[in-house]
């Protein structure tokens, strides 16, 4: 994978999860550095400068979603939200507030691993290639053009901007809001009927079977990634 | 029969308590302007300061005497509020400030003043009343002549008729203070000016200030403060338990009509009940022959009851058609031992014939002192002349001229057949358009009739013909016969048309009121009664109608209007604010912000306020009639009753409700013990055998354990999770996150979720192309697709089928999931959406019994519906139906049209 000695942060007050978390991530050869609270953690992305921050919401002494707008004041270092079930809400708010991605405790070891490379690997590459290719679909951002097992396929403008925005943040969840806002614009906040009906043609287009997606994935209740 | 002690019932100590609260009034009470009221008053203030009492000034008229002000220097003062009015800048009392600053006692001078326009009160007494409420003590001054049941006795000495008077009721615990000096004295004060400027002097002197004047004022002023002291006196004596001479409970009745004469009567029952400390009792008896009343009559009834009310009298209506023996009958049923009536000027002619009422109640008196004020004959003479022209104005010809072509004919025909008919059996005949005009159209026709017939009689009948002389005298027997059948006919006819016309009327309120209370009465939903209740006022009065309501933070909040604008003004608001804060009607028709442009209720239902019910009257010169205002108090009692139910009713629900949560918890702990700790269980038997590390457990058998702990763990967080939804759900708390989805992909999703399970099992898919999005939350409904699915796994043989049907219409999307596993006895299909509720287990099925109520309390979230189902083929299927919603269109766009054709034909697939 390449991405042996990459460094990752993790901010968690409870030691079970951070014990957890370090053993298996230690073994598949992270660099791994502790924090169990908010302050110790904006300190420690400054001394142990991390490429990857996995932050729990439930923070003892400031909210998650304030340690995120801290982040991302001056820093564009991936962040992955680790968050409870119910909370679609503040999954939505996080990501909005430019966390990278979310894992719902409990989770598998394996898809944390998953996560955490998808995160540490878009974070890289991909966002300044003209080309981006995702296996059989390839964007092409220069010819605004798309093509799926090498046959062009014809996209309205719309369809295509709405294509380009999640191959830019390929790997990354885009909320509803963040999709209307940008491909529509920022009236278009409410009206998730269009992200359905053109996520659906996309799909159509671009999906060998659209019912089953294997690029344009549902984050159920939170918002759409390609992968 | 001595008055029996009244025992102490907790309305009477609530009042007690109220009364201790509420701030004590002191009234410098003087004969006239002059006397030293305000001086008097300034100098108990600064006594009171110099003991330290925190006493402010809130207003007080200094009339520019030097020696006025110079007392005031030092006091602390409330600044006055500035008015606009009419572009004059007008300074008032500022209420607010003072309630605001709260200080123990404030000075308020002339309690009897007339508020500037836009004032909260219209007079400043009611300032004065509030402060009081508000514990506030207040010092005021106030001349006799200004107190309401001295109005027309004073007018009657000093021939100056006061307007702003101050009601007896609020005087009545003030402690009174009296200021007096001779008369030589004030008129010399006057004529140094130290009482008006010199011009306003002159005149004053000439005008009010005689010797004679203010003497007789001197002595009321006495008087009225004797008064008060002998009523301390005894109160004192009986708290103390001093027995004593005490006077039986006497009773004294006003006998009132709409005339402008009963206010006079009111107060003269005032000052005789106050000094027998007796009860006052204002009657007033509606009689038939009243109908119709003319407004300027209804308006005067209005006003001489408003007096009653000020004057704290109780108010009886009576019915009825005798109005001597009503009002006998209600002095016996109430024990009346006095009587006032008024007697008219003028007396009618049936009056004289029958006696009038004043002469019938003395006859039937017997026991009861009867007091005859008499009245002033101008005024009812300009009652009657009122009478005679409306009287004229109803007069229609028809009748008169179908009475003389009936006339006609019978005389033709007894100037042919007369000789064959004979006099008696014509007279007979012209019987018939008497009885016939005067039971048809009343008196007047009646007695119309009868004249004509007389007439006609005497000049074609009676012989000599064509003259009025009449040859056989006997015949004017016949003529005496006619007129009286005429008019008892007319009389009895007119009077049973009035009475039936009352009795409508009546009829048509009584039945408003029995129709809002039944339609009220069954209704648990506080909008539906609310409508009603507007829907039935505005039926039956000309105005637009607002009901508010208190929310949460106590904030009235307009629930329901005949009309939406007018009910949203802020200082109307406000005024409904004020009702709603003092339980007291305001606004429009009263003297507490009467400016406003509606008139408030309070709901009030057993001391409690439910809220507050606005009219706005479309015409504001249409002032409510006396019977008007006590069916819309009626129709307020009832909304508060209604409003007081439902609320006790949503009271015992959520005592249900908790004693239903109760009931919850115990099957939770019961259900959940198992279900928790068999897992808890096996996965510590497992992670502590592998903790061992014993080389007897092989690979395979490490694997097998670490497989055991997985399956346990996942297990718990399902059922955690099962206990979190349930627990949102029935909290309330869960909040819907809705949003346009396409149903293909949440069933995708669920699908995903269940993975290996579902995989190896026989699935299928029936799903239409083209489904409309639909509008719920992504996340829960997808949660009752996996909770079904789940639930067909669990209850079907491992080789047996599922399906997943989806079907839609234009009104419903309706999901089926359907398993071949065993049935579900009838009885139960209801029953396995309850809590904890497991019916078909063949064998030991893990679970809680949630998965079902969960899917069901979140399907009615959604405004769905689920149920189960046998299926004539064997197994079960349980089918949930969502509303589908039109989709909000996009706007046109080539984009989405031309593709639209290219839809997968493929429905029907497996996976």
């Amino acid at each position: 994978m390449g991405q042996t000695g990459k460094k990752i942060l993790i901010i968690d007050d409870e030691s079970p999860i951070q014990r957890l978390l370090k053993v298996t991530l230690t073994a598949h050869d992270y660099e791994i550095h502790l924090a169990s609270d908010a302050k110790d953690g904006l300190d420690s992305i400054l001394a142990f400068k991390p490429d990857l921050i996995i932050l729990d919401l439930g923070l003892p002494d400031l909210d998650g979603l304030e340690v995120i707008k801290i982040v991302r004041d001056w820093s564009k270092t991936p962040i992955l939200i680790l968050s409870a079930r119910e909370d679609e809400g503040e999954k939505i708010q996080a990501l909005d507030l430019g966390a990278d991605d979310y894992i719902t405790k409990p989770f598998g070891m394996g898809e944390l691993l998953a996560r955490v490379r998808a995160a540490l690997r878009h974070a890289g590459d991909s966002a300044d290639q003209p080309v981006m290719t995702f296996d059989n679909l390839v964007v092409d951002r220069v010819k605004r053009m798309v093509f799926v097992d090498g046959k062009e396929v014809k996209l309205t403008p719309t369809e295509y901007e709405l294509l380009k925005t999640l191959a830019t943040n390929a790997g990354r969840v885009l909320t509803h809001r963040f999709l209307l806002d940008t491909v529509w614009g920022p009236h278009y906040e409410k009206e998730g009927h269009y992200l359905r009906i053109y996520i659906g043609q996309l799909r159509k287009k671009c999906e060998a079977n659209p019912s089953k997606p294997q690029h344009i994935l549902t984050e159920p209740g939170v918002g759409y990634r390609l992968v | 029969m001595p008055k029996e002690e009244r025992r102490a019932n907790p309305d009477d100590l609530l009042a007690d308590i109220e009364e201790e609260r509420r701030g004590k009034l002191t009234v410098f009470l003087g004969a006239a302007a002059g006397v030293g009221k305000t001086f008097g008053m300034l100098e108990t203030a600064r006594e009171k300061i110099s003991e330290g009492v925190d006493l402010v000034v809130g207003w007080v008229e200094p009339h520019d005497r030097p020696e006025t002000s110079a007392l005031l220097v030092g006091i602390p003062a409330i600044p006055a509020k500035i008015f606009e009015y009419r572009n004059h800048k007008l300074k008032e009392m500022d209420l607010d400030a003072i309630l605001a600053r709260k200080p123990h006692v404030v000075l308020v001078d002339e309690l009897a003043h007339t508020n500037v326009p836009g004032s909260r009160h219209a007079k400043r007494y009611q300032d004065v009343e509030e402060l009081l409420a508000a514990g506030i003590n207040v010092y005021t001054t106030l001349n006799v002549q200004h107190v309401e049941s001295f109005n027309d006795i004073i007018a009657q000495i000093t021939g100056v008729k006061v307007r702003e008077t101050v009601p007896d009721s609020i005087l009545e615990k003030a402690r009174i203070q009296l200021m007096d000096i001779p008369p030589e004295e004030l008129i010399q004060r006057l004529k140094e000016g130290k009482v008006y400027v010199p011009n306003q002097a002159a005149k004053a002197l000439k005008k009010f200030f005689r010797p004679g004047n203010i003497n007789a004022l001197r002595e009321l002023s006495m008087r009225f403060a004797a008064q008060r002291v002998d009523r301390q006196m005894e109160t004192y004596m009986r708290m103390n338990g001093i027995m004593g001479p005490w006077p039986a409970g006497e009773r004294v009745m006003v006998c009132i009509s709409s005339s402008p004469f009963s206010e006079q009567l009111i107060r003269f029952g005032r000052r005789i009940a106050v000094g027998m400390k007796a009860e006052l009792l204002v009657v007033y008896v509606n009689t038939p022959r009243q109908f119709p009343m003319k407004e300027k009559e209804k308006d005067q009834l209005g006003k001489n009851l408003r007096l009653a009310q000020e004057l704290e009298a109780e108010i009886i209506s009576l019915n009825g058609e005798n109005i001597a023996d009503e009002l006998i009958a209600m002095a016996r049923q109430r024990n009346a031992t006095q009587m006032i009536i008024g007697k008219p000027g003028t007396l009618g002619l049936r009056e004289r014939l029958t006696g009038s009422i004043v002469d019938q109640v003395v006859r039937k008196s017997q026991n009861i002192s009867v007091h005859i004020i008499p009245g002033k004959i101008e005024e009812t003479r300009d009652h009657q002349s009122d009478q005679r022209s409306d009287l004229k104005r109803a007069r229609n010809w028809v009748p008169y001229v179908e009475i003389l072509s009936l006339m006609a004919l019978i005389t033709a025909i007894g100037w042919k057949w007369g000789s064959f008919l004979g006099a008696v059996n014509i007279a007979m005949l012209f019987l018939l358009p008497i009885l016939l005009g005067s039971v048809r159209w009343g008196l007047q026709v009646g007695i119309f009739s009868s004249i004509t017939a007389i007439v006609i009689f005497d000049l074609f009948i009676v012989p000599p013909l064509l003259s009025f002389s009449v040859a056989d005298l006997r015949y004017v027997i016949s003529f005496f016969i006619f007129l009286l059948i005429g008019i008892y006919t007319g009389k009895l006819s007119t009077r049973l048309r009035e009475q039936i016309d009352y009795s409508r009327k009546r009829e048509a309120q009584t039945s408003a009121l029995y129709s809002l209370s039944r339609e009220i009465a069954a209704v648990s939903d506080i909008k539906t009664v609310l409508d009603s209740v507007v829907k039935k006022i505005t039926e039956i009065f000309d105005v637009q109608v607002g009901i508010l309501l208190p929310d949460e933070t106590g904030t009235l909040v307009l629930r329901t209007s005949s009309n939406d604008e007018s009910f949203l003004n802020e200082s109307e608001r406000a005024v409904a604010a004020w009702v709603y804060a003092h339980k007291q009607r305001a606004g429009w028709g009263t003297d507490t912000l009467g400016g406003a442009e509606g008139s408030y209720f309070p709901l009030i239902s057993e001391h409690v306020i439910y809220g507050v019910l606005g009219i706005t009257p479309k015409n504001r010169e249409n002032t409510l009639q006396h019977e008007q205002q006590s069916l819309l108090e009626a129709f307020t009692s009832l909304t508060a009753l209604a409003v007081a139910r439902i609320s006790l009713t949503a009271k015992v629900r959520e005592a249900q409700l908790l004693s239903e949560s109760e009931k919850l918890r115990t099957a939770l702990l019961n259900s959940v013990s198992h279900d928790l700790r068999t897992p808890l269980a096996t996965m510590i038997g497992a992670v502590t055998t592998l903790l061992e590390d014993n080389p007897i457990y092989d690979e395979t058998t490490r694997n097998d354990l670490l497989q055991t702990i997985q399956q346990g763990a996942i297990r718990m967080n399902r059922l955690v999770n099962n206990l979190l939804d349930m627990a949102r759900l029935e909290s309330g708390m869960l909040k819907l996150n809705k949003d346009w989805y396409d149903l293909e992909e949440i069933i995708q999703t669920a699908i995903e979720r269940l993975g290996q399970a579902l995989q190896v099992r026989d699935f299928r898919i029936n799903c239409r192309p083209g489904l409309p999005l639909i509008y719920v939350d992504f996340v829960l409904i997808e949660q009752v697709v996996v909770n079904l699915l789940d639930n067909a796994l669990k209850y079907s043989d491992p080789g047996s089928k599922i399906l997943l049907n989806v079907r839609n219409s234009d009104q419903e999307i309706e999901v089926t999931v359907h398993d071949w596993g065993s049935q579900i006895p009838a009885e139960d299909l209801e029953n396995i959406f309850d809590r904890f509720y497991r019916v078909r287990a063949p064998r030991q099925i893990s679970g809680t019994g949630l998965g079902l109520a969960i899917s069901k309390g979140i399907v009615e979230l959604h405004n769905g519906r689920i149920w189960a189902e046998n299926s004539l083929d064997g197994g079960v299927s349980i089918i949930f139906v969502l509303p589908s919603e039109t989709v909000p269109e996009i706007p046109i766009n080539a984009e989405v049209m031309s593709d639209g054709a290219d839809r997968q034909e493929d429905s029907h697939y497996r996976r």
